[in-house]
């Protein structure tokens, strides 16, 4: 037990970390599940590293990191819907252009800086080690502002993640709403860069709400699967990297990869095996209708 | 009131008509049915009917509303319906999700919408696979549910784009009686299909192929020299 316990129990840092990384584990649940949903798994993959020049050049000047990352957010999330409308691009070409760009532009920033390699490592993969009282504060924040989105918007997301004519001709305006859900998930990456880093949020944002998609029947279920998956690789995560001194931010994120591996496999399993009863197991409606 | 009013519309993509100088009007409680071959211009007349593409020129109204304006009484039903595979949702919840237009982002669903929400399953026949995932469901299945969906909007105007592909044979006359019992409510419906069977019981047939190649009564519209010029055959007498 002293191994599972002991260092959380004796170490104020791990327990910082493990209600830090708890917290990010929440907030990517919410945002995630309507990545994996809608997949905007390459724009959330944008977002994270469109965020890159606007912290180095936050961390140059000496202001805060979240203030920059939610410039270089709103300026990538502005290209992409500039470049994609105005030169008539498809998504992804448009998304692809301005994330190598903006990544390149970032590095070229953090170049300037005297401690380069430093100060682009911690940027990538985040300081779960050394997060403060003060970033568990603003992580709380997040993941009620994410929350209070995905509250008010969950039809037209719900909508929009089958289609976006669906949602248009139920009255929701696709366009807006569509931005409402990349806000939601710029506002994860910029809440979580300091956690698990620009290049491994996005692992915290896909893996564990794919891993609700295998099971969940439901959006709530997904969200909550996806949010215990990812709790419980932040705690195994840091587990092992506190015993055998590894990258914690890498540790969490590549758990969760694995959970979401084996749990495709069982998956997988149960299903070949014939013990999938959903033909059968519901032969009438019961229970309450969800509206 | 009119249901549907249509003068010199002209509907397609860009800057390039695929349909033009289309002119009807449609009261309620009437069936018009939409043939011709792919591409022929169906699915964009319904889009456009639907408020998804904006009409080129010409005068549309729905309810004397334009098109998209009022999406609790129009209702739409892609060619397509799209049922992914990454979507953890059951049955029921798709189809509540044919009364969101009326729920907007905060009202909360009473137990009206519960009600018509079962009851569209039954009606379509889906409602015994009411809490499986529709990932998990035949595309027969996914098509009742989509189906099930449109009717949950208790609209005005059902616009139908191919609602029977993916049935077997009584799916298809399920399709037919559940138009026939919406009719009779007084709801409109504009159905898309190649079926020339589908047009028997319309009140109105339009033959396309890029134009408008006949519209009128089904004995008017599917004369033989129509049929030949859309589809290169005559039906068999």
């Amino acid at each position: 037990m002293n191994y599972l316990i002991d260092p959380f129990a004796n170490n104020e840092f791990m327990r910082l970390a493990l209600f830090g990384g708890i917290l990010v584990a929440c907030t990517c649940a919410i945002a995630g599940t309507f990545v994996v949903l809608r997949g905007l798994a390459f724009v959330g993959d944008a977002l994270a590293h469109g965020v890159l020049p606007g912290i180095a050049t936050a961390m140059l000047l000496g202001v805060s990191g979240i203030v920059g990352a939610a410039i270089g957010a709103a300026v990538m999330m502005g290209g992409v819907s500039v470049v994609s409308r105005r030169f008539r691009l498809s998504g992804d070409t448009a998304i692809g252009l301005l994330f190598v760009g903006m990544l390149a532009l970032g590095v070229m920033i953090t170049s300037r800086s005297a401690s380069f390699v430093g100060d682009l490592a911690h940027i990538l993969f985040g300081e779960l080690l050394g997060i403060t009282t003060t970033d568990l504060a603003w992580q709380f924040i997040a993941l009620v502002i994410v929350g209070i989105i995905a509250f008010v918007g969950r039809r037209p997301f719900l909508l929009l993640s089958v289609d976006d004519g669906l949602a248009r001709t139920s009255g929701f305006s696709a366009r807006l709403f569509h931005n409402v859900m990349l806000t939601m998930v710029a506002i994860t990456v910029i809440a979580s860069f300091q956690t698990v880093g620009t290049l491994l949020v996005l692992g915290m944002l896909i893996a564990p709400a794919a891993t609700g998609s295998l099971f969940a029947r439901r959006i709530e279920s997904m969200m909550l699967i996806a949010a215990l998956v990812g709790s419980l690789s932040t705690y195994i995560g840091l587990l092992v990297s506190y015993h055998y001194d590894l990258a914690a931010g890498a540790s969490i994120v590549l758990t969760a990869v694995v959970i979401f591996a084996i749990s495709a496999t069982a998956n997988e399993i149960r299903k070949s095996r014939g013990h999938d009863h959903h033909d059968h197991e519901h032969p009438h409606v019961h229970g309450e209708i969800h509206v | 009131m009119t249901s549907i009013h249509a003068s010199s519309l002209a509907v397609g993509y860009g800057k390039r008509p695929v349909v033009d100088n289309i002119s009807l009007n449609m009261q309620p409680g009437e069936l018009l049915v939409l043939i011709g071959t792919n591409g022929s211009g169906k699915s964009t007349l319904l889009k456009t009917l639907a408020g998804l593409i904006n009409p080129m020129h010409g005068d549309l109204s729905l309810l004397g509303s334009a098109p998209g304006q009022l999406p609790t009484q129009v209702a739409y039903l892609p060619q397509h319906p799209v049922s992914s595979h990454t979507l953890p949702l059951c049955v029921q919840d798709v189809v509540a999700m044919g009364r969101y237009a009326h729920l907007g982002l905060f009202k909360r669903s009473t137990d009206t919408d519960r009600a018509i929400v079962l009851e569209s399953m039954k009606r379509t026949g889906i409602d015994s696979q009411a809490n499986d995932p529709i990932r998990d469901l035949s595309g027969g299945q996914q098509q009742r549910t989509h189906l099930a969906q449109v009717l949950a909007r208790r609209a005005e105007v059902l616009l139908l784009d191919e609602p029977t592909a993916g049935l077997d044979l009584n799916g298809r006359k399920a399709v037919a009686d559940l138009i026939a019992t919406e009719r009779a409510r007084g709801v409109t419906v504009v159905l898309a299909t190649h079926e020339l069977a589908d047009a028997e019981s319309a009140d109105l047939v339009m033959l396309l192929a890029q134009r408008v190649v006949s519209l009128g009564a089904p004995a008017d519209a599917l004369r033989d020299e129509y049929l030949r010029e859309c589809f290169g055959f005559t039906q068999p007498h």
